[in-house]
């Protein structure tokens, strides 16, 4: 049935007829465009609402001490109550529910980095090995991460953002084994970590080992803020509270205190987010589909004209020797051949629209907050265009087995 | 090698039914040239319609080459009329998008031919109508004399047993009327079998038989006039 000499027939016939031919691709080809064009931006919006947000992850929860607000037990309101390293144990000894487990403090005070006779200021962070299963949007580029034998014996070790990397070393020199001083004191570097956002400074940190750091900077043992992640089967609300109940018992705050931890659930921003990105998926995917139908009701009516106008060439394709498989075979490579041909270009346009904007947006350095990397999923495109397919035979198939059942004799008295 | 037996066929016309062929009987013999001759009206196309199977009667036999032509599928008649039967329209009915060859060739194209081969086949064809230099022309740069021999040539190509012809003249002018009835009494006298349905006296006077038709009976089949 699918014979070169029947592609013959067919390009000729498609030949023969350009402009119904245009007008069938075109419902097509502006369909799928249009379905491309809507699922990329909508793609794009979920990376930039993304590469905002979900610098951590999904599981996560950050826990800061504040200010108490409430008058508790003899003490004042507007208490501080930093949290100190023993509290952090408690919390991981007493606390079910926890996967890792990690405080972070940030270097104070006036210092550079040091390196050979250059000094820069970038800033330093200690934190736990864990801490970078947390921290899932940092990614090791070359060397290794800060691991668990550096917290127990407390190495002099750092890891380095790559944009601090590339400002303190020159180019071609490898940053890992070369030693840098913060404070006077000699740290190895161990390896060097890209992040995911461009839109934060985070490239530009140095970590170094938590233990390290409470010994060599910060001997009073207290702790600006901590993370934990939930283990499995563990809710991410359920553990927040836990935590927070706890260290309002251990830290004297009273029980109904909603200010005296900041709290960052991301668990409960991602719903959040997730939520609205259900909500755009959906509106998309309902515009998108109702383009698809216009197309798929353009082939159709094409289709049915297509077969009207045909009759009478029918008609003498019969009385020459025509089967009615054979009828139906024609009209319906033709409008398979026209859907695919059309919906393909729509696709390949589409995703070439995407790409430049892409490339644009990358170009001009342009910082969009809730817009990035518009793409599309080939899959998707692809299902698009194979119901489109089907459903443009289907809509050619019903007038070709009507076209293939009318008797010879009047669809030669057609027109 | 085709007879007819009491054929009756209606029309359906609003919830009346129209009477158009009242018993029709008669056969053809091999190597005859035929023209069945009425008014219009008189039922002479239906019964070149369920001659050529491109329309079913609603009663009687139709024998073709030895197969009883009733009940049988369309799959099953495109074959019999691919094979055994080539037709001559009153308006030509060649394809507009095709070429004079492409058009003749068409028949075998659905026997399955290969292009070229039925390409070739069909120049030959063209030649034996006289218009070889004609073959990569389309229909529209040709005239209406042209045109029916490119039909001829169609008609022919598939070598069947009987020409079915629908007023061949009936859209020619005089002169291209008798080179076209030229070319079908030389294809008779080469032992081809050709049936003319007609409205003028003097193209089925140049047949070897007439028959008579009105208001969907024979009334007349008169041998052995004509053709000199």
């Amino acid at each position: 049935m699918f014979s070169l000499d029947q592609w013959q027939e067919i390009l000729q016939a498609i030949q023969a007829n350009k402009i119904r031919t245009f007008a069938t691709a075109f419902g097509v080809f502006w369909g799928i465009l249009m379905l491309i064009l809507l699922l990329g931006a909508g793609q794009g919006l979920q990376n930039g609402v993304k590469q905002n947000m979900m610098l951590d992850a999904i599981n996560s929860i950050w826990i800061i001490p504040a200010r108490t607000s409430m008058a508790y037990q003899g003490m004042p309101a507007g208490r501080e109550h930093p949290l100190m390293e023993e509290d952090l144990e408690s919390v991981e000894e007493n606390v079910a529910g926890i996967d890792l487990m990690s405080p972070e403090n940030e270097l104070s005070g006036e210092f550079d980095v040091r390196y050979g006779n250059r000094a820069v200021s970038f800033p330093v962070f200690g934190a736990d090995s864990e801490y970078f299963g947390i921290k899932v949007s940092q990614e090791t580029v070359n060397g290794r991460s800060i691991n668990r034998l550096d917290d127990e014996q407390r190495r002099k070790v750092a890891i380095i953002g790559e944009q601090a990397a590339s400002v303190i070393f020159d180019e071609g020199v490898d940053p890992v084994g070369e030693y840098v001083q913060i404070k006077d004191v000699n740290f190895r570097i161990v390896g060097v970590f890209s992040f995911e956002s461009s839109a934060m400074d985070q490239a530009q940190r140095i970590y170094i080992p938590f233990s390290t750091f409470q010994s060599v900077f910060n001997t009073s043992r207290d702790v600006t803020l901590f993370a934990v992640t939930t283990a499995e089967g563990m809710s991410g609300q359920q553990l927040e509270g836990d935590i927070v109940k706890f260290l309002k018992q251990r830290q004297t705050i009273h029980p109904d205190d909603n200010s005296a931890y900041w709290v960052h659930n991301q668990e409960e921003q991602h719903r959040s987010v997730n939520n609205l990105f259900l909500a755009i998926k959906i509106f998309i995917w309902i515009v998108g589909l109702g383009t698809l139908t216009a197309g798929i009701v353009g082939v159709s009516n094409v289709m049915i004209i297509i077969v009207r106008e045909r009759t009478r060439e029918i008609g003498v394709r019969k009385a020459l020797g025509a089967t009615p498989a054979s009828v139906v075979g024609m009209i319906l490579q033709e409008s398979v051949f026209i859907t695919t041909v059309a919906g393909y270009t729509g696709l390949v346009l589409g995703v070439l629209l995407l790409e430049g904007i892409n490339t644009a947006l990358v170009a001009l350095g342009a910082d969009l907050q809730f817009f990035n990397r518009p793409e599309i999923d080939l899959r998707v495109a692809l299902s698009a265009l194979g119901v489109l397919v089907v459903a443009g035979s289907l809509a050619g198939f019903v007038p070709a087995l009507k076209a293939a059942r009318v008797k010879p004799a009047e669809a030669l008295r057609a027109e | 090698m085709l007879r007819l037996e009491n054929i009756h066929k209606s029309y359906p016309m609003g919830n009346q039914s129209l009477h158009v062929l009242k018993g029709i009987d008669f056969g053809v013999e091999s190597g005859e040239l035929v023209s069945i001759m009425g008014a219009s009206g008189s039922g002479k196309s239906t019964l070149l319609n369920i001659l050529g199977i491109l329309d079913n009667q609603d009663e009687g036999s139709y024998i073709l080459d030895g197969t009883q032509i009733d009940m049988i599928s369309e799959t099953a008649a495109a074959e019999l009329r691919n094979r055994h039967i080539g037709f001559i329209f009153q308006s030509f009915n060649l394809l507009a998008f095709k070429n004079a060859a492409e058009n003749v060739a068409l028949p075998l194209y659905y026997q399955g031919v290969r292009r070229r081969k039925r390409n070739a086949i069909a120049v030959k064809y063209l030649e034996m109508v006289g218009l070889a230099d004609r073959a990569e022309h389309m229909p529209s740069e040709m005239s209406g004399g042209e045109r029916q021999r490119v039909a001829i040539a169609r008609a022919l190509i598939a070598d069947p047993s009987i020409i079915l012809a629908d007023e061949p003249t009936g859209a020619l002018d005089s002169l291209t009327s008798n080179e076209v009835m030229q070319i079908l009494k030389d294809l008779n006298d080469n032992g081809k079998t050709i049936l003319i349905v007609t409205h003028e006296a003097e193209i089925a006077e140049q047949t070897k038989r007439i028959i008579y038709m009105r208001d969907g009976k024979i009334v007349e089949d008169k041998s052995g006039t004509g053709h000199v």
